[in-house]
């Protein structure tokens, strides 16, 4: 087995846009379920909306990339909007329900080939890169140090992703200790005492839906970056995925998330090399592909692991967060 | 008697609502069945289209040597379209923008009566050679043309949409049920549906079992990995006071284990079980069934009206019903809730069992991921009926599946699913308690 | 004006607070509340159905009758947390029927729960300070800001600081609420809505499942809320509390107001004996007391 390859590779996801995407989407996820208790499993459709809406701002409305982005936040917004007015007044399941089966509604949309001329339906988009890679302030040239190796776009769009996280980690972390998260949390603990006490909880409860889907519509974003945004990346698994991300690194924490999905990428990369490897060796009597899925079997058993043995998240306070409800 | 009288008004405004979306879709369908019958519209040019592009398709139509004026060709793909009608020599042209293979269709009601496209169908995709421009011909006949009117689709879709919906029932019954005993909104019960689907398939196909005993085998083993789940997992969980939210995260788990383990053992392979894709027989006005889709029908009601009266009837099925009510009363009572809860277990996951059986047939054909794609219907027929209401389950799937397979007489087939969770979400909107679900429930 | 009543026995009552005769319905000098014809059945079940009712201000009112008598449902509807079929009702001469919950908080009428909500996870000093109302701080836009908040944020803590002292939980203001006892919480409870400053506090029960011990610092506690020109309205079972704190008893049973009037005369009341005795003499005596919790309808 190449180690030094191995180690290469698994030590550029640290940095990967996918992980940074992952770090987003995680954030807004925990600003959803961990400080608010909502359960989102929508996750993918606000990713879904971010990336297309930056893409399809950018081909079909011409806007400089940065404009684009902003299109895309706000259908973020939107979409929350739209999903929180009939399901914020009833029991958490029902968030969790119809946020699943919206995402999925988001998919089937972009798939079609009714809007074809628009979103070219299965093949997805591509070509939309050049004004956000105009921008691009850093000097060309591929550089960096080992194992981070890149050319100035690979660069220009880890670095902007890092931004973004490092933006987002801090805006939730300063809400957190304000009397806004302070809301927050009372309403994770027991609603109708917040509610008694003169607060709005639907309001409450609706910006943070908005706040953490604009986040992972930020995640979307990042995504996109890399090369084409393509509708059947954003199934349901991408949303139980960033779900395990997030309850890995620790769910009521800023930086369980980021941490999170550093660590679920790093070791999904890491499985990625081995298992194959192992079944090329003969180790495991298994093909290539098998190897390949056995990867999500193990995502799915680590994703029941967390929950039951440890709430809290590698990371986590245990008092601070076992499950509310 | 409290129950009876919101079922008697949930019953009524079900009616009332069906009233309603008739009076909707009527006008619709009136405009729809209308539109087969026009004449091509005028303003499409004649002879040939799009000559601003170097590739082209050309086509001569004639019957019996005889060229035939004024019949329609049209291009609708990779996002162009272009419409032509032929000339007086039965002459066609169709630039188009890239060398790239086409669909190119023949609209059959521009032929002249009692003339049809005999081979190869009234709509052939076609490939550029080497040359820019491609030469092709709609083999026409003497024939009647099928006319399938809008009311004998719409009565086909109708029965298919039953057949789907009673088979979907089988599967959301067990989840309501479940959802009902123990507050688990089970994301894996889904892959009992294909569990039950794959191991007909072990049973019946790999070790050739007869099929009639295969089946009853696979629901019965899918019963087992019920009880198997509930043992192992749930019931130690119940123990621990684990909330609803982690719990319902936990079958988010499971659900991924299970499907990929499927993928792992099967590939991305469809599997067909032995004797589907059998021949439809035509019954009365247009109706098109296969005997296996009636004994599919059969077997769902059956079993329906089976759970039905164990529900109703049987001492379990009273205690069920009690536990669904209220858990801690139920206890109070003497009830054992463990037990019933095992058994809600058992029934759930062999009914989910039985209707991936029967779904596999309708579809037809076994994936891994089937059960994925069913999930979200499950979720929509019981909030839609009424989570946690069996009955309201069942009133909820067969209105899913009939709107799933009659939608597509409106919309694209691509989207037939986004008009069934959209149901669900303005259900929740105005009614969110569901069909036949108690109002104190909700929030 | 607050005195040190505290070490008298017997605590001063308000009277003299009716209009005529002592009748279910009566008018009050001086209500703080006003309802007429509130109605809510559930299914076919009438649980609330009340013609008309007044509640005294600046006085401590005791809602009383048997389970399922409906008194939670109406303190749910007059706070907000429920809907009735029809019905409306005035809080300090605002209609409030129809209002959200929250916004009746808002106007000054704030309300604790018979099972306690006291949040968990939440530090005892941050339970408090989530009371405080008008925080600048709990605007999305603010909240990242320190700057913007932290002046108002230091009144609002030595104002929890000192409710918290006088509720005897200064020692505990760092431990999760949720590592109290029973009877600590409800006095974080009660201390947390004083934090908004109200005209009416609505107590559901504040009594049940309290040690014994503390039951005579709670009550202390309702009274100083009567000295501190607040009005009480409170939910509660037990006979002997009720007559000893309250200044006015309003007695339901199936939903209806069967009595109302001061605590000496409403015991004599043969309707009141009746809805506790006569009507539920088939059910356990410590469902009807209040010991055990049972569902309320």
């Amino acid at each position: 087995m190449d180690i030094f390859g191995l180690l290469q590779n698994t030590l550029n996801w640290l940095i990967h846009p996918q992980t940074l995407a992952y770090a987003l989407a995680a954030l807004g996820l925990a600003v959803h379920f961990g400080y608010t208790g909502l359960l989102n499993m929508g996750v993918a459709g606000f990713m879904a909306i971010g990336a297309y809406g930056y893409a399809m701002s950018v081909l079909h409305l011409g806007l400089p990339w940065y404009l684009a982005m902003l299109v895309a936040l706000v259908a973020a917004a939107i979409f929350a909007l739209i999903l929180g007015i009939p399901t914020l007044r009833l029991r958490a399941d029902y968030l969790a329900i119809v946020t699943l089966a919206a995402a999925e509604v988001v998919r089937y949309l972009l798939t079609t080939t009714v809007f074809d001329e628009w979103t070219n339906s299965a093949d997805g988009l591509a070509q939309y890169h050049d004004s956000f890679r105009g921008s691009n302030p850093l000097p060309e040239g591929t550089y960096g140090i080992w194992p981070w190796i890149y050319n100035e776009q690979g660069w220009w769009m880890r670095v902007f992703g890092i931004l973004l996280v490092a933006g987002a980690a801090w805006w939730v972390w300063s809400l957190m200790r304000s009397p806004w998260g302070r809301v927050i949390k009372g309403i994770r603990e027991d609603e109708d005492a917040v509610r008694a006490l003169g607060k709005n909880v639907f309001g409450y409860k609706m910006q943070s839906l908005i706040f953490g889907g604009v986040l992972a519509a930020l995640g979307g974003i990042v995504i996109s970056l890399q090369s084409a945004v393509v509708p059947s990346f954003y199934q349901t698994n991408l949303t139980f995925m960033v779900w395990t991300a997030l309850l890995l690194g620790g769910a009521a924490t800023v930086f369980g998330p980021i941490v999170g999905s550093m660590l679920f990428w790093f070791v999904m990369s890491l499985l990625d090399y081995a298992l194959p490897a192992l079944a090329n060796m003969g180790i495991l009597p298994i093909s290539n592909i098998q190897a390949g899925i056995l990867r999500f079997i193990i995502v799915g058993v680590a994703l029941m692991l967390l929950v039951i043995f440890r709430p809290q998240g590698l990371f986590g306070n245990k008092k601070e967060l076992t499950f509310a409800k | 008697m409290q129950t009876t009288v919101t079922h008697r008004r949930s019953l009524l405004s079900l009616l009332f609502m069906g009233l309603m979306a008739l009076m909707v879709l009527l006008p619709v369908a009136v405009a729809v069945a209308d539109e087969g019958d026009d004449a091509p519209p005028a303003g499409i040019p004649v002879g040939s289209v799009g000559d601003e592009y170097n590739f082209q398709f050309t086509g001569n139509v004639r019957h019996n040597s005889e060229p035939l004026e004024g019949v329609r060709i049209y291009i609708d793909d990779n996002g162009y379209f272009a419409e032509v009608l032929t000339d007086e020599r039965g002459r066609w042209k169709i630039g188009v923008p890239e060398k790239i293979s086409y669909t190119i269709s023949l609209d059959e009601f521009t032929l002249p009566d009692g003339v049809i496209v005999t081979e190869g169908g009234a709509s052939r995709v076609e490939e550029f050679g080497l040359t820019g421009s491609k030469s092709v011909n709609f083999f026409l006949g003497e024939g009647v043309r099928v006319v399938v009117s809008f009311w004998d689709q719409l009565t086909s879709r109708l029965v298919n949409g039953l057949n789907f919906g009673l088979m979907l029932a089988l599967a959301s019954i067990g989840a309501s049920l479940i959802y009902g005993t123990t507050g688990l909104a089970n994301f894996a019960h889904s892959e009992f549906v294909t569990f039950g689907a794959l191991i007909a398939f072990v049973v019946g196909v790999g070790f050739e079992v007869p099929i009639w005993l295969a089946i009853p085998i696979a629901v019965a083993l899918t019963g087992a990995l019920g009880y198997f789940q509930d043992i192992v997992l749930w019931k130690p969980l119940r123990r621990r006071g684990m909330g609803l939210a982690p719990l319902m995260i936990v079958s988010i788990g499971l659900a991924m284990v299970m499907r990929y383990i499927f993928q792992f053992a099967i590939g991305g392979d469809t599997l067909q079980l032995p004797g589907s894709g059998q021949e439809k027989i035509t019954l009365i006005a247009n109706i098109q069934l296969s005997i296996i889709d009636m004994v599919s029908m059969g077997v769902s009601i059956v079993v329906l009206i089976a759970v039905a009266l164990w529900l109703m009837k049987s001492k379990l099925g009273k205690a069920t019903r009690a536990v669904s009510d209220n858990a801690s009363l139920a206890a109070a009572s003497g009830i054992d809730v463990d037990r019933v809860v095992r058994v809600v277990w058992v029934v759930a996951a062999s009914l989910a069992g039985l209707g991936g059986i029967l779904w596999a047939y309708f579809r037809p054909g076994i994936r891994w991921d089937m059960g994925m794609q069913v999930l979200m219907l499950i979720f929509a027929a019981i909030i839609l009926g009424g989570i946690g209401t069996a009955f309201g389950a069942l009133v909820g799937s067969i209105i899913i599946g009939i709107l799933v397979e009659t939608s597509t007489l409106w919309i694209p087939s691509d989207l037939k699913y986004v008009g069934a969770l959209g149901a669900l979400i303005i259900v929740l909107l105005f009614k969110p308690q569901g069909l036949l679900g108690r109002k104190e429930r909700v929030g | 004006m607050p005195s040190n009543e505290k070490n008298s026995n017997a605590p001063k009552k308000a009277i003299d607070l009716h209009v005529g005769e002592m009748v279910p319905g009566v008018a009050k000098k001086d209500p703080i509340i006003v309802a007429e014809g509130v109605k809510r059945s559930f299914g076919g079940l009438v649980a609330v159905d009340v013609e008309h009712l007044e509640i005294p201000r600046n006085a401590i009112t005791a809602l009383i009758g048997p389970n399922g008598a409906g008194k939670t449902t109406l303190f749910n509807l007059l706070s907000g947390f429920d809907k009735p079929d029809h019905g409306d009702w005035k809080f300090d001469g605002t209609n409030l029927s129809g209002i959200p919950a929250f916004k009746t908080a808002k106007l000054g009428q704030v309300r604790t729960f018979q099972l306690t909500k006291a949040l968990g996870l939440l530090t005892v000093l941050e339970n408090m300070k989530l009371g405080a109302k008008g925080q600048r701080g709990e605007s999305f836009w603010v909240g990242p800001f320190k700057g913007l908040w932290n002046k108002q944020e230091q009144e609002i803590e030595e104002k929890a600081r000192g409710l918290l002292q006088r509720f005897k939980l200064d020692a505990k203001e760092a431990d999760f609420a949720a590592e109290l006892s029973g009877g600590q919480r409800k006095l974080l409870e009660m201390a947390r809505a004083l934090m908004t400053d109200p005209t009416l506090v609505m107590l559901d029960e504040p009594m049940a499942g309290v040690n014994p011990a503390l039951t005579q610092s709670l009550l202390d506690h309702i009274l100083g809320l009567k000295e501190s020109g607040m009005t009480v309205l409170f939910v509660e079972h037990d006979m002997h509390m009720v007559r000893h704190i309250a200044d006015w008893v309003v007695v339901m049973a199936e939903g209806k107001i069967v009595a109302e009037g001061d605590p000496e005369s409403v015991m004599k009341n043969p309707a009141v004996i009746d809805a506790y005795l006569g009507a539920h003499q088939d059910v356990d005596l410590g469902v009807v007391t209040g010991r055990i919790a049972a569902e309320d309808v």
